[in-house]
Formats: C-alpha cells, sequence, structure tokens
C-alpha cells in the first residue's frame, strides 16, 4: 500500500463528519438545538482528527505503517477546516458577528480564549503547508510546525473547560493525547540512547 | 404572565376518581386552547405587557428530549432515552425542619389536596438557552403552609430522590447526590413559585422531573430541582449542589440576570429553542414587575 493509493479514501473519510452534520442538519435530526450541535459537532472532529494526526508518527513506528506519514499534511488540513468551521459557527451562528460581545467572551471565558488562541496558532500551520513553504522556511519549518503539541494541549484544555461536571469525555482525549506524548518520549530517549552508542543510522524525527 | 386556569372543583370534588380522571382531560383541553392562541394572547395576559410579545410555547417535543437532568445522564439526549429508568410510583415527599406539623404524603394524596392550574412560564438556562413551557401544577405556597412553618423557617430546601437504580447518573460521583437546591422562605411563598405535576396537560415526563419539580420562572433552570423528595425548612440558608460544585460560577440566587456574567456563558443574550436569532435575555426573566422587590438593596452582583 502506498500513501497515494490511501489518500483519496481518508480523503472522503474526513469529510464524512461534515456530511453527516449537513445531512442532519437537512432532515432537521440536530434536536432542539441544531447550533448547539453544529458547533459541537466541529469541535468534536477538530480534536479527533488533531489526535489522528498527531498518530501518524507513533502508528509508522510502531506498526510499521511506511505509508502513514504520506497523509500527514492532508489530516492536518482537514484539522485547520474543521477548525475554522468550528470557529466560524460560533462567530455566526452563536454571535452572528457581534464583535463586543465576541471581544468580552475571549476576554472573559478561559475556554474561548484558548480556543480561539488554539486556531490563530493552527493557521499558520495550515498556511506553511505547501512545499515552496516548507523549502522557503527550511529547518524552521519543523520548529513552527512542533506548535501542533501546544496546539493539542490547548484543544484537550478547551473542550475540559467548557465541561460543567462530567468531565469523562475530555478525559478520554487527554488520556489519547498523553499516550501519544509518551510514546514520542519513549522514542527520543531510545534513539538518544542509541545514539550514543555510536549508530550511524540516525532514525528521522517526527 | 400567569395565565391561571383554575378548575371549577371544590376539594370534595377533587377525591372523586371520575372527577380527577375529567380534569386532566380539562387541562388538556385548556392547554390546546392556550396554545392554540398563544403569540397574541400571551401578552395580553401578562401582568407585564412589554415583556416578550411573542412568547410562544415551545413545541413537547423539544421540552421532553432537550433537557439538562444529570441523574439520567450528562447529554441533553440522555434523560429522555434513560426515562423508563425512572419509576416514580410509589412517591411520597417528606416535608420537616422547623415547622409545626412535618409528615411524609404520598404523590397522591398532595395532588388531591391541590387545584391544579396551568401555568405557562418562560425557562431561562444558565448555558444561555430557553423555553417557553405550559405547566400544571399548583403554587408551592399553598402547599408549604399546610405544613405550619415556625419563625425559625427562614429558608425552604429541596432534595432530590436517591436511588442510583432508578437514576442511573447518581452512580457515578459527578454531583454530591442527592440533588439539593433551597430558597429564601418569601421567594418560596411567593405566588410564582410553582411545583408542576403536568406538562401540556399530561403527567410531567421523567425527564422533566416527575412526578414533581420545582419552577422558579425568574431564576435559573437549575434552581428549578426535579423529582422532589424532601422539602424541609431551615433556619441556615442551605448549599445547593451546583454552588457545592463550583462556587465561583453558581450562587444561591441564580436570578436570573443580563448583566452579570457567567464565567462561562455571557447572560445578555439567549437563544429561545426553535429560534436562529438569539433575543436579549430580560432581567428576573421578564418577571421582575413581579419578584423584583424581593431583592431591594441586595447588590446582585455578589449574590449571584
Amino acid at each position: 500500500m502506498t500513501a497515494r493509493q490511501i489518500k483519496p479514501v481518508v480523503f472522503i473519510l474526513a469529510l464524512l463528519p461534515l456530511a453527516s452534520i449537513a445531512a442532519a442538519l437537512w432532515l432537521d435530526r440536530l434536536g432542539a438545538n441544531p447550533v448547539e450541535a453544529i458547533i459541537r459537532g466541529t469541535g468534536d472532529w477538530t480534536l479527533r482528527l488533531l489526535l489522528i494526526t498527531l498518530a501518524v508518527s507513533p502508528v509508522r513506528r510502531l506498526l510499521g505503517w511506511r505509508w502513514a506519514p504520506g497523509l500527514r499534511r492532508m489530516l492536518g488540513l482537514f484539522v485547520w477546516f474543521y477548525a475554522s468551521l468550528h470557529l466560524l459557527s460560533y462567530l455566526w451562528l452563536d454571535q452572528f458577528f457581534d464583535w463586543q460581545e465576541i471581544f468580552y467572551d475571549i476576554l472573559e471565558r478561559p475556554f474561548i480564549t484558548v480556543g480561539v488562541l488554539g486556531w490563530l496558532l493552527l493557521t499558520p500551520l495550515a498556511l506553511t503547508s505547501t512545499n515552496a513553504a516548507m523549502r522557503r522556511l527550511g529547518r524552521n519549518w519543523k520548529r513552527l510546525h512542533r506548535l501542533v503539541y501546544l496546539i493539542a494541549i490547548l484543544g484537550v484544555l478547551h473542550f475540559w473547560w467548557l465541561v460543567k461536571a462530567d468531565v469523562r469525555e475530555p478525559f478520554i482525549y487527554m488520556a489519547i493525547l498523553a499516550l501519544l506524548f509518551a510514546e514520542r518520549i519513549r522514542h527520543g530517549v531510545r534513539r538518544k540512547a542509541s545514539a550514543g552508542k555510536g549508530s550511524s543510522l540516525q532514525p528521522k524525527v517526527c | 404572565m400567569i395565565i391561571r386556569n383554575r378548575p371549577d372543583l371544590t376539594d370534595n370534588d377533587v377525591t372523586d376518581r371520575s372527577v380527577y380522571n375529567n380534569r386532566r382531560t380539562f387541562l388538556k383541553q385548556g392547554a390546546v386552547a392556550l396554545i392554540g392562541v398563544s403569540g397574541l394572547p400571551l401578552a395580553a395576559c401578562s401582568a407585564d405587557s412589554s415583556a416578550m410579545p411573542n412568547d410562544k410555547a415551545t413545541p413537547l417535543d423539544d421540552i421532553t428530549s432537550y433537557n439538562n437532568f444529570v441523574e439520567l445522564g450528562t447529554s441533553k439526549s440522555s434523560p429522555s432515552r434513560n426515562a423508563d429508568k425512572l419509576i416514580t410510583r410509589p412517591w411520597s415527599v417528606t416535608v420537616d425542619g422547623e415547622c409545626e406539623k412535618p409528615g411524609a404524603m404520598d404523590f397522591e394524596d398532595i395532588l388531591k389536596g391541590q387545584a391544579l392550574e396551568q401555568r405557562i412560564y418562560r425557562l431561562r438556562c444558565v448555558e444561555g438557552w430557553s423555553m417557553v413551557i405550559p405547566w400544571t401544577g399548583f403554587a408551592l405556597s399553598t402547599f408549604l403552609k399546610a405544613f405550619k412553618p415556625t419563625s425559625k423557617a427562614k429558608y425552604v430546601r429541596f432534595q432530590s430522590l436517591l436511588d442510583p437504580e432508578k437514576m442511573p447518573g447518581q452512580k457515578r460521583p459527578i454531583l454530591s447526590w442527592p440533588y439539593t437546591e433551597g430558597l429564601r422562605m418569601d421567594e418560596a411563598m411567593h405566588p410564582l413559585t410553582f411545583i408542576a405535576t403536568g406538562l401540556y396537560g399530561e403527567d410531567l415526563p421523567a425527564q422533566n422531573g416527575a412526578p414533581l419539580r420545582l419552577v422558579v420562572p425568574w431564576k435559573y433552570g437549575f434552581k428549578s430541582i426535579k423529582s422532589i423528595v424532601r422539602i424541609s425548612f431551615v433556619e441556615q440558608q442551605p448549599l445547593n449542589t451546583w454552588q457545592e460544585t463550583a462556587a465561583d460560577e453558581y450562587g444561591f440566587y441564580a436570578n436570573v440576570n443580563p448583566d452579570v456574567s457567567h464565567p462561562r456563558w455571557s447572560q445578555r443574550k439567549e437563544r429561545r429553542i426553535g429560534e436562529f436569532r438569539k433575543r436579549k435575555t430580560l432581567f428576573l426573566n421578564g418577571y421582575a414587575d413581579q419578584v423584583a422587590q424581593l431583592y431591594q438593596g441586595m447588590d446582585l452582583k455578589k449574590n449571584f
């Protein structure tokens, strides 16, 4: 299998959540508060796709799926796509572009502060996802894109602080994120150890 | 906006089973009539006709499928899914504390002692959404007076059922169970304060707090405790469940107030379920002319 073969399938899969939200809206199946359902649905899928994107490198290392990194850029752009839909539905459907209200929301409500911050940090990553940008930024490209770890933490916090009492669901996201971080740390430690032994074969950092 | 629909029954009539059944039919027709002509006459019936002339009763489907009732699940849709677990017969309510005639009453006996009426009230959730609900039930004050509260009774504490079998949400310590709420005595005795036993002329569905719940229309919805089993007259201000959970977010009073921002939700506007654009939230949920005097001289930003 190659990334080229899998890409169209993943592309369609990543559009399914949006399609299902749109279909439910059309069929009036979003319940009593459709706006809330849209904001919640796009937010859920932003976070899920973000964790899937962060799982690419661990999956390649642990399962040997060598095609996985070839999907990373597309997955990352989908994260930004859903995050933007999420933000737009908040700005439009929830606030109707009442900028004063939005300003106070960002200032006064920590879960909105971190949410907006997450999107602001995510956007430059989306903008520098082209091959040309990678070439132009050189070593700095990798540095810039390490922001994704911070963004993921902000994303989970955003969900955690939104929840009133039952943190089971955000806890699951946090646990998955912690596992993905742990795998990276373990990988980093092993690489250092093998580098110490004088191995000339340095695995690529991801 | 009180719509009284007093059935033409005396206390003696109510004890009769057939009359009891007639009352339901009457209420059902009353509900249909009232909802059918809502829109226009709601404002006309309202004591404050300037408040929201376009209050239309929220469809029953929405009222019964979009609920905050953590005892039956934490999502909005889970209470209606778990409704069958909450068995509400037999049901008894204990009234105790600072009163001369404490006692426990069977729910059926409570109903027999009350002339049911219909009230269409706005319900404003602290989360920024609202509904208009045609309740049936009785004023809390007429029920409480029978227990003869003493001068020591400064507050009324309410408690929901504690039974993890009937309330599966209680199997996990999400909140400290049982759900507890409280009102100041004058709030509890205010004529707007209501005990609902029905909705749209039918028995109250489990997800809406069957068999009986509190309705305090000028306060955020979480004050209107569901499935009550105990009411106590107390001297000290009770600690309500959400205040216990997050005192910086939820206070004792929880009066609807667009000028007091909540850490999670600006309270300036609300989305009426079924409407797209938000509307401005009214001070005391539009009942200010009837209840504002309860809070004269109080700093409502501090006593949120």
